[in-house]
């Protein structure tokens, strides 16, 4: 068995682990944002799904990486309109809805692959992007500034999260609709108006969260290539506790967990590997059982408005 | 008095109506999607249908997948009437399933008497367990059982790989060097009885219809089931009649993954006959869409479950015999899942008019809008 | 209101008779021969009808796709769709489901139904019973059921741990790090065979040699698979293989880092033609003709399929696009010629 805790692994985990979390960061604080705003969206999966599927064929047609980064976004949105519509101007069931939403993207998105593409391909994604004088440093450099574009884009997004949440009119309207609807409505927000910007935003960045996978880290489009992450997305919103940083500190925790696990097996530690890949899902429940400070989730969530007569 | 009453039925038959007109919708948008591929729906819906419903191999066929919808539906019922939203149904349908397969393994000479019993009860109890785990970190630490459901879901997957490879291999392909990742045939006395011949049709649905019932009765009729329900449709309300709100919430989430846990008992007793993979095959979210199908009602439950398991069967026929991609179907039974949730707003919207035109009439004792009510925590 | 209602009223009932009036007169024809089932022997001029059901998808570039491009090949061998039909059903991870579809394939008259997982071997041998007249066929596996009485069964399996050799002598000699990585699927069935073959084929080339092997558990966990691709070159390998239909995410990976690539199950050179060196290609035309054959003349199972080097069921498929060194692509072939004339054993004791 070889050395397990040299340095050169503990960068390799931590590297990782900040690139695996890259997809989970964009779906969850998109996620983050409409469940904010009172609407729980189970159906992100199928959303990546979709997003991915658009962002790579994009640039498999014309080799542009940021055409394709849009064309995830605007198909996230749309994806996003569908389920507002559903499920803020109708007040379906949002349990249901999202599922039903899921199992449309996931069977969309393999029937415009089957029927635009037909076979497996590749195109060439965004590269690394290491930056200069930073990537440089010892130890640091090589977790921290030697990634894809995508994965900076998506550390970007928590601070920016962040800022529109807590600093932004509109943050505060979001907030006050998932807490309190109707003395927002008395205030005179228009909570559904809310609460369809904040279901578009996080459905156009489960689509980005989707094509950071076809055009970012992977670089292929397979069907269901998502297998269920868009699930993990969700949860993690609830272990980050509706913020932005605890969504952060969940993401790279269960993605750290799995970057161990697989050196762990790379290394040959003499663990059964079905029992590893579990690690990462019994220690995200652990930390947040008994590790993470919980929050109450926002009073409104998952119960539609309409304005009393 | 008769007049209105004349007119409540005919409310309540548009009621019923609804959800049709939005599967025929559903199947509409199908259509085009059939025609951009070149395929003439009518050919493809009429397979769909006769397939699924028009003779005695398609009708067996959706009785046989109604079965464990259904059961998974019972308990999504119990939970979500609790206020616990149980996405954890395919771990729980494994975890049953193993059980259900290790104790029949255990016990081979017990007479059927005792042992089909046992195991199928041990098959509840291990996805009581399963789900009682999500149960009880809410009550106790808080956790939510959306977090909690959809990790357990991967763990119990990779529990069964761990075991279905070592130590719950069937000797047999151990012997024979084959190594397939199944158990050893369970033994005779076990297997459900078959209810028509050359089918897999087993005598799991009636156990099924008749716990639905039972269910109904649970919810309905029992101090158990009132508190349930209590603690579902108002916390804080239910704390101050001194119900203890933790342990109904663990509770119902035990009585969930029991379900789905008979669920994976009654799969492989009366369709598999041994532990394999590919078992719970999304019954753990199929049936959620059937029981929110039957608005969170236990009997409703049995007409949504036929209903959704003779589309989800109809529709591989048509796979099969039109040659349509199956992604084409699983964006389908999308389709329909958003069109039938979405026409709930009209009953909704009908009911509410109903109301305050008549205000006398009884609000609906189960809401017909299930979520806002029944899920909000 | 009221007006609305009888608009919908009006509306449903004239949607219920179009389908109705659809499905009636076609159910009346179809439903007795529904029931009849297991005619199966087809009189001659008809086209010889083979269903397949399968748990990924025919464009999974693994498994699933290996079998199917095997059938369209015996097709246009046969002379197209006039001569052999070909149904598939697809993504049928439930086993309940590819029961129901093993059994209507059964019904409707097909000649060749192939099971292809082994997670369907007991669904396929139940309805195997009731159709005593129909051919099936499943893999990999060894087991057709003539101890127990059954003379309908084919079984096939790949000797991958063979190409799997291959794969790893080629890998040691292409190396230069001394560290080569394995993106596993599940550790199990047809994946482990190839895995363990590889590793005894670059242990028996270069003794020194590291092969690191990981599992994802998951056999379409495209995204970890990628970041076990990562995680192998982070860990200093230079050359790397895996299994099943996700490691086209690690393809990806391994393409962006430049690292090369020995494929396996399909031709996975397309994907990325810098790299892929070589790949142990599934070629079950041979199989499937002789099952047909045999059906043909009667002879409705009992036979085992082996795909090995030596019949050529198992091809090692070099990618042209890669210039692979001439003397790599003799040492391919000697170990090749090895395992044929059993000089060599492709797996470790």
């Amino acid at each position: 068995m070889k050395e397990f805790f040299t340095v050169a692994v503990l960068v390799g985990i931590a590297h990782s682990g900040i690139r695996l979390a890259a997809p989970y960061l964009f779906a969850s604080l998109g996620e983050m944002v409409g469940q904010l705003s009172g609407v729980l969206n189970l159906g992100v999966d199928g959303i990546m799904l979709m997003g991915a599927f658009a962002a790579f064929y994009v640039v498999f047609m014309t080799g542009n990486l940021w055409l394709g980064l849009l064309a995830a976004l605007i198909v996230g949105a749309l994806m996003g309109l569908l389920m507002a519509v559903i499920s803020v101007t109708m007040g379906a069931e949002q349990g249901i809805s999202g599922i039903g939403l899921y199992l449309f993207g996931l069977g969309l998105s393999s029937l415009l692959f089957k029927t635009m593409i037909g076979s497996v391909e590749s195109v060439s994604g965004f590269s690394t992007l290491r930056i200069p004088v930073l990537s440089e440093l010892p130890i640091i450099g090589p977790i921290f500034f030697d990634h894809s574009v995508v994965v900076y884009l998506a550390y970007l997004m928590v601070p920016v999260s962040w800022y529109l949440i807590n600093r932004t009119t509109l943050g505060l309207k979001i907030r006050a609709a998932g807490q309190n609807p109707e003395a927002a409505d008395s205030l005179g927000v228009s909570v559904n108006g809310v609460r369809y910007i904040t279901v578009i935003y996080g459905s156009a960045m489960a689509g980005i969260a989707g094509a950071a996978l076809s055009i970012g880290l992977l670089n292929v489009f397979q069907e269901n290539m998502t297998n269920g992450l868009g699930f993990i997305a969700v949860a993690l919103v609830y272990f980050g506790g509706w913020r932005p940083f605890g969504i952060l500190g969940g993401a790279l925790l269960f993605s750290t967990v799995n970057a161990l696990q697989l050196w762990a097996q790379v290394l040959g530690l003499p663990i059964p590997s079905d029992l590893a890949v579990m690690l990462p899902y019994v220690l995200t429940i652990i930390a947040l059982a008994f590790a993470v400070r919980q929050v109450r989730q926002p009073a409104a969530l998952t119960k539609p408005f309409e304005r009393g007569e | 008095m008769g007049k209105s009453r004349t007119s409540l039925s005919w409310d309540r038959l548009i009621d019923f109506l609804l959800p049709i007109v939005a599967v025929l919708a559903a199947l509409l948008v199908g259509a085009v999607l059939l025609l951009l591929l070149g395929e003439n729906p009518f050919t493809a819906y009429t397979v769909l249908i006769r397939g699924s419903l028009g003779n005695v191999n398609g009708l067996t066929q959706t009785l046989t997948k109604m079965t464990p919808l259904l059961l998974v539906a019972l308990g999504i019922c119990i939970a979500f009437r609790g206020g616990m939203i149980n996405i954890g149904g395919e771990g729980q349908i494994i975890l049953g399933a193993l059980a259900t397969t290790a104790v029949a393994l255990a016990f081979p000479t017990w007479p059927r008497w005792i042992l089909l019993p046992v195991v199928l009860l041990s098959g509840a109890l291990a996805g009581a367990f399963w789900g009682g785990i999500a149960g009880v970190l809410k009550a106790r630490l808080n956790v939510n059982e959306i977090l909690s459901t959809v990790m357990l879901n991967v763990i119990a997957l990779q529990l069964m790989n761990f075991l279905l490879r070592g130590p719950m291999l069937d000797p047999e392909q151990i012997a024979a060097g084959t190594n397939i990742a199944q158990s050893a045939a369970l033994p005779k006395q076990v297997w459900l009885t078959r209810l028509v011949p050359r089918t897999l049709l087993h005598s799991g649905i009636i156990l099924a219809i008749v716990l639905a019932f039972l269910v109904y009765l649970l919810l309905w009729r029992t101090t158990i089931g009132y508190r349930i329900r209590a603690v579902g449709l108002n916390q804080s309300a239910s704390r101050y009649a001194g119900i203890p709100v933790r342990s109904y919430m663990a509770l119902s989430m035990i009585l969930s993954g029991g379900f789905a846990g008979l669920a994976g008992a009654v799969e492989v007793t009366g369709v598999h006959h041994r532990m394999i993979e590919g078992l719970s095959g999304g019954y753990g979210f199929s049936g959620i869409v059937a029981a929110l199908f039957g608005h969170l009602h236990p009997l409703g439950a049995i007409p949504a479950s036929f209903f959704f398991g003779a589309l989800l069967v109809g529709a591989d026929k048509m796979q099969r015999t039109v040659q349509v991609p199956s992604a084409l179907i699983v964006a389908l039974q999308g389709l329909v899942v958003l069109f039938v949730v979405a026409s709930e707003y009209y009953v909704r919207r009908r009911s509410r008019r109903r109301v305050a035109v008549n205000p006398d009439e009884p609000s609906s004792d189960e809401p017909t809008h299930l979520g806002q009510e029944v899920i909000g925590v | 209101m009221q007006k609305r209602t009888i608009w919908l009223l009006a509306l449903i009932s004239v949607l219920i008779l179009v389908i109705a009036g659809c499905a009636a007169p076609a159910a009346a024809p179809a439903a007795p021969a529904a029931e009849s089932g297991g005619e199966a022997a087809a009189p001659a001029g008809e086209p010889f009808k083979v269903a397949i059901v399968m748990p990924s998808t025919i464009t999974d570039l693994a498994w699933s796709q290996a079998m199917y491009d095997g059938l369209v090949a015996v097709q246009e061998e046969m002379g197209g769709e006039s001569a052999m039909e070909i149904a598939y059903s697809e993504s049928m991870f439930n086993v309940a489901d590819a029961a129901a579809a093993i059994r209507d394939y059964a019904n409707d008259g097909y000649n060749l139904i192939i099971a292809h997982g082994t997670q369907y071997g007991n669904s396929m041998f139940e309805v195997a019973t009731d159709f005593p007249e129909t051919s099936f066929a499943w893999g990999t596996a060894v087991d057709t059921g003539k101890d127990k009485g059954y003379e309908n069964v084919f079984a096939y399996e790949a000797n991958a741990q063979e190409g799997g050799y291959v794969n790893g002598v080629i890998a040691a000699l292409l190396d230069e790090s001394g560290v080569v990585g394995v993106v596993g699927p599940v550790e199990a069935g047809d994946a482990k065979l190839y895995i363990d073959g590889f590793a005894t084929g670059a242990k028996a080339t270069n003794p020194d040699i590291a092969v690191n092997i990981s599992y994802t558990g998951s056999f379409g966990d495209t995204a970890l698979a990628a970041e076990a691709a990562n995680t192998h070159i982070s860990a200093g390998a230079d050359v790397l293989t895996g299994s099943a239909q996700q490691v086209v995410g690690a393809i990806g990976v391994a393409k962006e880092a430049g690292v090369l690539w020995l494929g396996t199950q399909s031709d996975q050179s397309s994907l990325a033609p810098d790299i892929v060196v070589a790949n142990q290609v599934y070629d079950w035309t041979g199989s499937i003709k002789d099952m047909i054959a045999k059906i043909q003349a009667g002879e409705l199972g009992g036979t085992v399929y082996t795909l090995t080097l030596e019949n050529d069921g198992l091809k090692i498929v070099f990618n042209d696009g890669y210039a692979t060194p001439d003397e790599v692509k003799a040492a391919a072939d000697e170990a090749i010629q090895g395992i044929i004339d059993g000089s060599i054993t492709p797996l470790a004791e």
